[in-house]
């Protein structure tokens, strides 16, 4: 469990999101073009940071289903940005399975189709800021 | 050298169940000047101000120290009392040993030598406080009202049958406000003009009320009680005194094509106009943009057809300066524009609406006669979307962070409005979280969803996308199911926030009240003066103080009306001599002091000083005592420290930091 809350620490410090501004209006869920695929839906991204449930989330098909798009970022009232919380989970999978930090110039020469294109996209979005 | 009595206060055990009070007598006896000290169980008792006028008179005291709670609580008591005994009230000062001491430690011992510190720094100040005379300022027993909304016209009217003139500034041609244009009321339906039109009707014929319509107010000066206040009284081009109201003038008018204001732009009225046919005054005013008279110079069609002779194009705005005691400002509300809320394609369709445009459809004098229709095809709608909280809430740069109050009743109202007059018609409610506090509220709410049928959804809309067929493709979430709904409406009704009136900021300058981040007017206390500006003698009235309904806004406007009746009904104002007053030796007229006063209490003016034999005339800040309240933002700015605030001057509150660090 405390690793669990350890993660749901990274995540809120990975993603800058506080999940207690949530008050669950459910404009992310009603935004996200993604819902039909996900099993976690975007709301409840935010209740399962909040309760410390990350292992869920790190399992959920709703992790490679998000398509990044950020909808629910731009239309969040409270500013909670849903689609953050993904990408940090994202980035703590990928941690876990060996995965680091690369610059630029090492991407080309290891892009291949077993990477999820969520990253890279996410990646950029991030980055290009 | 004065002679200081200290009196130390048990408050029960409130004090002297923390603090050592033999100990701090004992102590302060040793302090300079001090040539009496008592404690007392109550002090601020009768037996206990007894004590106090026995040492005044025994041991010839020329100075106070009360240790004891506060000075919010008590600082009045006490100096009334020396008063009372013959002693300057302002050689009182009181050592705040319960709220910053015994409520708040536990240890005896540091408790009590605590309290002995508190009470050694009032004693230097004490030593240094002279006597200081409150002035007088006279009281204009005529009130000025800024606004002619619900809240205005019940402020003036409860002021007025006290006795006192009543001025009300109205910016539109008409008084009646926001609640002219609502359709029913909540919770009981009772229709809104039945209820507020006998009322503008009583203001218009009160003896006591005068309304300037289509009139701003330009320049506020002065002072509580003796304001001097420039109206600008907009020229009407139709002459008030003889226009009959018959309304030729807008019928033969061939410039129909003007959005209407009061229709919120869902209908159109002509270039001379009256908002709405139970405006107050019933007389039109020209809109000069609109006017081919005054647009091409061709036309005087309501010239010719004017049997009264009332039409003056010529006529000129009017500067009328009146006096006033008192103001109250009762500026009222609009809904917030929805520009950035592309998702739920407000400007892309007609029909999607505000519930502010809703009540005008649904009123009987509305652009549909109150037929609820598509504005699009005029076609009655089957399935009705409403969206709670657009806008409000939002912690976003695109909306309101406050909750906007009166959405949740309004959509209850038109939901249960729609399902009772066309029963075939589904309504559907997108909420976050329904707010009824109220009385009779939650159970109005109830009836929609329990008789009336009303679909509430727990979930907001992401997007309202319009269809080739007309219709319109709602995509919500409904999180207590988890799912994402996509349905068709024909018409999505948006509960939008509302936000203070423009211009509330501009007036808010000219009367220096304060107003916070959200253009709301601050109270000069949240919870014990909800009516009061900071400001003296401004007052606050309905929605610009905060969201409100109707019931909360009536009674707020009689509670304003209290506040200023207790102002007006004194001849003199007793005005706190605890302000600023520049040394003119030391003052070099750099204008610091003025810029920073909140109060606009400061002014240059060249006199002639005496400096040391040397006469010159030199440029020197001059505070108007009446106006000052006494804040000390020039005291701290002034660069050679000429300011400085009498009873708080910079030589008393460094003793009281010296006494406190010995």
């Amino acid at each position: 469990m405390s690793h669990q809350n350890n993660q749901a620490e990274m995540i809120k410090e990975i993603s800058g999101v506080n999940p207690y501004k949530c008050m669950k209006c459910g404009k992310c869920t009603a935004t996200c073009p993604a819902f039909d695929e996900m099993d976690i839906k975007p709301h409840q991204f935010v209740s399962y940071v909040q309760s410390g449930n990350v292992q869920a989330l790190a399992e959920s098909k709703s992790l490679w289903k998000c398509l990044s798009c950020f909808a629910c970022v731009e239309r969040c009232p409270r500013d909670v940005q849903p689609g953050r919380i993904i990408d940090a989970a994202r980035q703590i999978v990928v941690r876990q399975r060996g995965g680091n930090y690369l610059t630029a110039d090492e991407i080309p020469a290891l892009l291949d189709e077993e990477l999820p294109q969520q990253l890279l996209v996410s990646a950029y979005r991030r980055y290009k800021r | 050298m004065q002679r200081i009595g200290v009196f130390v206060c048990h408050c029960g055990s409130n004090i002297a169940a923390t603090v050592d009070v033999k100990k701090v007598v004992e102590m302060v006896l040793l302090e300079p000047g001090v040539v009496h000290a008592e404690d007392y169980q109550y002090m601020c008792s009768e037996a206990g101000q007894a004590k106090i006028g026995a040492a005044i008179a025994d041991k010839k005291l020329t100075g106070i120290v009360v240790c004891s709670c506060s000075p919010r609580m008590h600082e009045a008591t006490f100096r009334k009392c020396a008063e009372r005994y013959g002693l300057n009230p302002y050689m009182v000062e009181i050592a705040n040993i319960r709220e910053h001491c015994s409520w708040i430690h536990k240890d005896m011992q540091e408790a009590t030598e605590k309290a002995v510190i508190l009470a050694r720094a009032a004693i230097a100040k004490v030593n240094l406080n002279a006597p200081l005379q409150a002035g007088e300022s006279r009281v204009t027993k005529r009130a000025l009202v800024i606004g002619g909304g619900i809240a205005g016209i019940q402020t003036a009217l409860d002021i007025a049958d006290a006795g006192y003139e009543v001025d009300i500034v109205e910016k539109t041609p008409s008084i009646g406000g926001r609640m002219s244009q609502l359709d029913k009321t909540f919770p009981t339906l009772d229709c809104s003009a039945c209820i507020l039109t006998p009322k503008m009707v009583d203001a218009a014929g009160h003896p006591n009320i005068n309304i300037y319509t289509y009139s701003e107010v330009e320049k506020v000066s002065g002072f509580v009680g003796d304001f001097t206040v420039d109206i600008r009284k907009k020229a009407r081009s139709v002459d008030a005194t003889k226009c009959t109201g018959c309304g030729v003038c807008q019928e033969k008018c061939p410039s129909k094509k003007t959005p209407s204001e009061f229709n919120r732009g869902l209908g159109n009225r002509s270039a001379i106009y009256t908002p709405f046919a139970q405006a107050i005054p019933n007389v039109p005013v020209i809109d000069r943009e609109a006017c081919l008279k005054f647009k091409t110079g061709k036309c005087g069609v309501c010239e010719k057809v004017c049997q009264a002779g009332a039409i003056d194009y010529a006529q000129q705005d009017e500067i009328i300066t009146e006096k006033y005691g008192a103001i109250v400002v009762a500026t009222g509300f609009d809904t917030i524009k929805l520009d950035q809320y592309d998702e739920y394609a407000y400007n892309q369709s007609k029909d999607v609406i505000t519930s502010l445009e809703l009540e005008r459809i649904m009123n009987a004098a509305g652009p549909t006669k109150g037929h609820l229709e598509r504005l699009s095809d005029g076609k009655a709608p089957k399935e009705i979307v409403f969206v709670q909280c657009v806008g409000s809430r939002c912690s976003d740069d695109r909306g309101k962070p406050y909750c906007s109050k009166i959405c949740c009743m309004y959509t209850a109202k038109h939901a249960m409005l729609i399902r009772d007059k066309y029963p075939d018609v589904n309504v559907t409610v997108f909420y976050i979280d329904v707010r009824t506090p109220g009385k009779n509220f939650d159970e109005f709410y109830r009836r929609a969803v329990e008789e009336y049928g009303v679909n509430y959804i727990k979930g907001q809309v992401g997007k309202v996308a319009p269809q080739p067929d007309g219709s319109l493709l709602v995509q919500a979430s409904d999180l207590l199911d988890n799912k994402q709904i996509k349905m068709k409406a024909d018409m999505v009704v948006l509960a939008t926030a509302i936000e203070p009136n423009q211009g509330v900021r501009n007036i808010a300058t000219m009367l220096t009240a304060s107003i916070d981040t959200n253009n709301f007017l601050t109270e000069a206390h949240p919870k014990l003066r909800p009516v009061e500006s900071p400001t003296a003698g401004v007052f606050l009235s309905g929605v610009c103080q905060g969201p409100k309904d109707i019931p909360e806004t009536v009674a707020q406007a009689g509670a304003a009306a209290v506040k200023v009746i207790g102002l007006l009904a004194k001849d003199k104002l007793t005005t706190n001599p605890c302000t600023a007053k520049p040394d003119e030796l030391l003052c070099n007229g750099c204008g610091n002091c003025a810029k920073v006063c909140p109060y606009g209490a400061i002014t240059y003016e060249v006199r002639q000083v005496n400096d040391h034999g040397i006469r010159e005339d030199r440029r020197l800040a001059n505070v108007n005592s009446a106006l000052c309240q006494g804040c000390g933002a020039c005291t701290v700015t002034c660069p050679s420290g000429a300011m400085d605030l009498q009873g708080f001057s910079n030589r008393q509150l460094i003793a009281e930091v010296d006494a406190i660090c010995r």
